[in-house]
């Protein structure tokens, strides 16, 4: 049974199974992708890069597109305003 | 205005152009009570004016452009509480950035030349620049800010001056193409006809297709924006070597300049390019734009670009503006060539223009745009 | 700063889907390099997400023929730019790419069309195929309710597959009334693998409640969702649920065709026998030629990348083959127009452009596409206008704008690459040539 990945959304730890994209971590954890620039909470919404709606801020890099990168051990992945 | 036959109507002024200076030429005609009527190709705003920076700038390249560029941004500060939210406009000042001792030269002379005309400056040393903008590469030699430089967003400025103008009674004739000007009719693409005492040609790049003998060339530039990074740039950034490519009249240029927007999108430019009909982006010289503004800001390169365009600034041989009547045709007059200076200059070219048309004293000397100082140059070429 | 590199191929397939693989195996021959490009982890495309690692036959077999035929995979890469006839420029998470052809066969696939609605913008709505592809991403939905809505032949897949990662689903709502429905099952009779699959998918959805003429009215919730009001025959009624997996079918990828200076007519990429684009040396395979399903993208991949080689003859003989599954395309087509009412769903308020919220009210004012990004940003933000075009397209009947490089976000570095041959000053450098 491979080990589960360990990692944080926006503080929150969580642990994912080895295949995990971090957008789904991030739904896992209950926790929005983004807030709108008119302060409201988003989701994924397309789920194949395209939306834009489950960018986030994953070790300091902001604007990635977590529907398409896998988790890794000891991501830091924050809500990107 | 009088009704003749057919109703065919007789405006006092039309204007050719819905950019920011016609708009802004329609705006200070109507609030003088003549009866102006707007035409355009597009909708306000769509052409130049949508591609353009938004910088509001003093210049100092030549007193003629100092005198109104700083008129003009004094009548900015004045309108500023009357803007709308969706003008954006921001007095983030700009920062003229030294990368050598030579540049510093310029700074301090740029310094002397906007104390002795009254515009508050601060020179900038090394370490106070890297405070104010942490992000620049380090070992700037260090900048001049300029607090009363601004940014605003114009698309939505162009409208306001539309909208302000309709509310005081100026009609519009927009997504109409113009055929002809001459002798106080504007022929439509339609087939209709506008008549009027007085046409200003406000056609910015495409100003020459009215007015045969125009000095005027496209000078292509390209702009990137990027996703948002609040806080990253804080004031406008412009290089010093931008006045050496603003100087070059023949060849291709790039500059470092950068803009933060209030949705703290950034704006990286700035190119000039010369022969360049098409408006497609041109991948060589976004490519030394970017190389050149990531020289100045290494973090740029990591940003997210979400869009590239282009646009063409209306170019004059001395580069100033030509803002009155047109030596070879009684009706028309111009409001036109304003190279990278539309947004900046659209109100002082606003009122001069009409203080010209209606005998008022302007309140800067108007003979250095005057349109017959090229036709002069023509007689004695 | 990220590395650069170049590679070149005598056939580069862009989009690594049904189509594009089929493309790709079918190019690759001794002799031929071929290259393909996706921007996922890896090869299948949308609807094989998944599907060789999790043992579907047809994914697998493909993946196979990719091998056998020695094609070059590029995952995790993202086409961003033609700077140049045959160049295109790529980035990857820490890499820049150039990538040359001779030949290039563009599969890029499609994506959902979402219309908007009041609470659509709330977490826990996504597109239909947006929620498949969360749960083949790890996305646990054991136990919870998922209501399916939308319109078409997407919804039923995707509620078969949900039920089988255990979701419940207490209602799948398709806007097509229940006469186009039967008219298509009509249309179908002819095509004896359809009517397996349809079979199949009737027998995985036994017991789900299907409506159709249904639609969403509102979503509900207050930091995610919690309801769902559906109108349904007239009727309006409100469900309880965790998730509302909601898309209205599917639109083409037609941007990097346009940018390459493709003819797009109608919104589709115009392609002849062989699959030839307008431009020479280009080729056009799946849903950006017509949206119609997995069997004609495998058939038009195929073409594409026997024909990208000039077998020709070969090529032919899968014409009647896929004049068949065209028809289907047409039906498909008819079958799942949108209905106007679906124009009426967003109130005043309602967000349309979801990047930089704009809401309808704003929009109305304006009288075309241009008109209105200029004044309120719609269109402007990160998904380029591939969200709320097609939505206004719908809401508005208003045109697109011509496309412009870069045709996805590319970082500044990316942009700033120049194409090899031309003047290099400040190229990351550690890539090289391969």
């Amino acid at each position: 049974m491979p080990s589960a990945v360990a990692l944080k959304v926006n503080g929150v730890s969580v642990e994912v199974a080895p295949g995990t994209t971090v957008a789904v971590a991030a739904m896992q954890a209950g926790q929005p992708c983004r807030i709108s620039v008119s302060g409201t909470p988003r989701g994924p919404l397309c789920g194949m890069g395209i939306c834009f709606e489950c960018r986030m801020t994953i070790n300091g890099i902001s604007h990635c597109r977590t529907c398409q990168i896998l988790c890794e051990s000891g991501m830091d992945v924050t809500t990107n305003e | 205005m009088s009704a003749v036959a057919h109703d065919v109507a007789v405006y006092d002024v039309a204007i050719i152009g819905a950019g920011i200076v016609g708009a802004a030429c329609a705006y200070e005609c109507a609030r003088r009570g003549l009866q102006v009527v707007m035409v355009d190709r597009d909708i306000t705003g769509a052409g130049t004016t949508a591609a353009g920076m938004g910088h509001i700038v003093a210049m100092d390249d030549s007193e003629a452009q100092f005198a109104l560029t700083r008129y003009s941004q004094r009548l900015w500060q004045e309108l500023r509480p009357e803007l709308p939210d969706d003008v954006e406009y921001e007095q983030c000042g700009t920062i003229w950035v030294a990368a050598d001792d030579e540049e510093m030269q310029e700074v301090e002379r740029k310094r002397d030349y906007y104390g002795e005309r009254g515009v508050t400056t601060e020179v900038l040393d090394e370490n106070l620049l890297r405070t104010l903008e942490p992000n620049l590469r380090s070992g700037m030699k260090g900048g001049l800010l300029v607090s009363e430089d601004g940014v605003l967003y114009p698309p939505c400025a162009a409208r306001f001056f539309t909208e302000r103008a309709q509310e005081r009674g100026a009609k519009l004739q927009f997504g109409v193409s113009v055929e002809h000007i001459g002798e106080g009719r504007v022929a439509l693409g339609n087939g209709t006809e506008i008549r009027a005492d007085i046409v200003v040609n406000a056609a910015g790049a495409s100003a020459p297709d009215l007015t045969p003998g125009l000095a005027i060339k496209k000078r292509k530039g390209h702009l990137v924006i990027t996703e948002r990074y609040p806080g990253f740039v804080r004031h406008q950034l412009v290089e010093l070597g931008y006045l050496k490519s603003a100087h070059s009249v023949s060849t291709d240029s790039v500059a470092f300049n950068v803009q933060p927007r209030r949705t703290g999108q950034l704006l990286i430019g700035s190119s000039r390019q010369y022969g360049a009909e098409h408006k497609e982006v041109d991948h060589p010289m976004l490519v030394r734009m970017l190389q050149r503004a990531q020289e100045y800001m290494p973090g740029l390169g990591q940003m997210s670009a979400v869009r590239v365009w282009t646009g063409f600034r209306a170019a004059t041989p001395d580069k100033l503006p030509l803002i009155g009547p047109w030596p070879g045709d009684k009706s028309v007059w111009l409001a036109t060539g304003h190279e990278g200076l539309g947004i900046t200059t659209s109100l002082g070219t606003a009122r001069i223009l009409v203080d010209q048309i209606t005998g008022a004293k302007p309140e800067i000397p108007v003979e250095p745009y005057l349109p017959s100082r090229s036709a002069q140059e023509h007689v004695h070429a | 700063m990220s590395s650069s590199a170049r590679q070149k191929f005598d056939v580069l397939v862009v989009g690594g889907g049904p189509a594009g693989m089929a493309a790709a195996a079918r190019a690759g021959k001794s002799g031929v390099r071929v290259g393909l490009v996706d921007d996922n982890f890896s090869p299948g495309g949308q609807i094989w997400r998944g599907g060789v690692e999790g043992g579907n036959p047809h994914a697998a077999g493909w993946m196979e023929r990719l091998q056998a035929a020695q094609v070059v995979k590029l995952c995790g890469m993202r086409v961003f730019h033609q700077p140049e006839t045959g160049v295109l420029l790529a980035e990857t998470k820490d890499e820049i790419c150039e990538l040359r052809y001779d030949k290039l066969v563009l599969a890029t696939g499609a994506r959902e069309r979402f219309l908007p609605f009041p609470g659509w913008t709330l977490p826990n709505v996504m597109g239909a195929g947006g929620l498949q592809a969360m749960v083949k991403s790890g996305l646990s939905i054991r136990g919870k309710r998922v209501l399916v809505a939308g319109t078409g032949p997407l919804l039923l897949a995707v509620a078969a597959s949900l039920r089988k990662y255990g979701a419940e689903i207490p209602l799948l709502c398709e806007q097509t009334s229940w006469s186009r429905l039967a008219r298509f099952g009509l249309a179908l009779a002819g095509q004896p693998s359809k009517i397996i699959q349809g079979l199949q998918v009737m027998k995985e959805l036994a017991g789900v409640p299907f409506a159709s003429s249904s639609w969403p009215v509102a979503a509900h919730g207050k930091e995610a969702l919690e309801g769902v009001t559906i109108s349904r025959r007239g009727k309006v009624e409100t469900l309880a649920c965790d998730y509302l997996a909601c898309g209205f079918h599917l639109v083409p990828n037609t941007e990097l065709a346009a940018l390459a200076g493709c003819r797009v007519e109608d919104g589709y990429v115009r392609v002849d026998e062989f699959q030839r684009t307008t431009v020479p040396g280009i080729f056009c395979a799946g849903e950006p030629t017509g949206i119609g399903g997995v069997e004609l993208a495998l058939m038009e991949g195929q073409i594409a990348g026997l024909a990208s080689g000039g077998r020709t003859t070969q090529a032919r003989e899968l014409f009647a083959e896929r004049r068949k599954l065209k028809k289907f395309a047409a039906a498909l087509e008819e079958t799942f127009r949108l209905r106007p009412e679906l124009r009426e769903l967003p109130s005043a308020e309602t967000v349309v452009c979801r990047c930089e919220d704009v809401p309808l009210s704003r929009l109305r004012l304006y009288p075309d596409w241009r008109a209105a990004k200029l004044q309120t940003r719609c269109g402007m933000g990160s998904c380029q206008g591939r969200v709320c075009g097609p939505a206004t397209r719908f809401l508005f009947k208003w045109n697109p704008d011509s496309v412009r490089p870069p045709i996805f976000p590319a970082r500044v570095e990316s942009l700033a690459m120049a194409v090899s041959g031309a003047e290099l000053e400040h190229q990351g450098s550690t890539g090289g040539y391969q």
